[in-house]
């Protein structure tokens, strides 16, 4: 029940942000300090992979959209890639998808 | 006979055991032949209303801080209690200021918080809210009947 971020400038300079593991009330906080610590003034164009989250319920989609904000403040656009089917029912139910740009894992 | 198996876990009300909590009501939803959907809307149900007793409940005395799970097992559902000892709070007035985020919000009107209550109505089919000494949510969810005969099925093969 661990979870892992990596963050990376592309060489587009956009920000390739890979998350795995489980998001919940004990992993959040984490994820929170690691997504808002990023630079997002220096490019307009923030990518987060999801395909290997296996859980989330509200606390992440508490942090994803305190870092949609982030994003959005700074003049960028957020895309949220890799859903998997119950990440998309979350964000579908939650009506976070007509807000966030998603793309469901291949 | 009793008509349902009663499980109880009393957690520390610290969030490292959210995911515990969860585990073990998928592991008694598995039992019982919920479909991996249902399962999953259960894992959530469970820690959007642990991790509320958690965050919200409890102001001090951290001696006395813990949460009880409740699991009664049916032949045909699972009913779940989540209860603290805490700080009460009114259950239709926050209810009225959570749901759904809207596409024409402002950016800087969403909210980052608050979507828990709501999970839980959207994913469970019956919820319920006790506020007397501490707030007690209770939600059930029915194994659909072709779930139940799915599973049967499967039993025999």
């Amino acid at each position: 029940m661990d979870l892992t971020v990596n963050i990376k400038t592309q060489q587009d300079n956009s920000i390739l942000g890979v998350i795995s593991g489980e998001i919940d009330a004990h992993t959040a906080p984490k994820l929170r300090e690691q997504l808002l610590a990023i630079d997002t003034k220096s490019t307009n164009k923030a990518v987060l992979d999801l395909a290997g989250v296996g859980y989330m319920d509200s606390t992440g989609i508490g942090v994803i959209v305190a870092f949609y904000k982030s994003v959005i403040a700074d003049g960028g656009e957020l895309t949220l890639i890799g859903l998997s089917p119950r990440l998309k029912r979350l964000f579908d139910i939650t009506g976070l998808s007509g807000i966030i740009h998603v793309e469901e894992e291949a | 006979m009793r008509e349902f198996d009663y499980f109880e876990m009393r957690i520390p009300s610290k969030t490292q055991y959210v995911g515990v909590a969860r585990l073990t009501v998928s592991g008694l939803a598995s039992r019982l032949g919920f479909s991996y959907d249902d399962i999953e809307d259960l894992k959530i149900a469970t820690s959007e209303a642990v991790t509320n007793a958690i965050q919200h409940a409890y102001v001090e005395d951290e001696e006395k801080q813990e949460v009880v799970v409740g699991c009664a097992v049916y032949e045909d559902k699972l009913e779940i209690m989540v209860a603290d000892y805490g700080r009460s709070f009114e259950f239709e007035e926050v209810k009225e200021k959570v749901g759904p985020y809207h596409e024409e919000t402002e950016v800087e009107f969403i909210r980052e918080g608050g979507l828990g209550l709501f999970l839980i109505e959207s994913l469970m089919d019956e919820v319920k809210v006790l506020n007397e000494n501490g707030v007690t949510v209770f939600m059930t969810k029915y194994v659909s009947r072709e779930q139940v005969n799915a599973h049967v099925e499967t039993d025999v093969h």
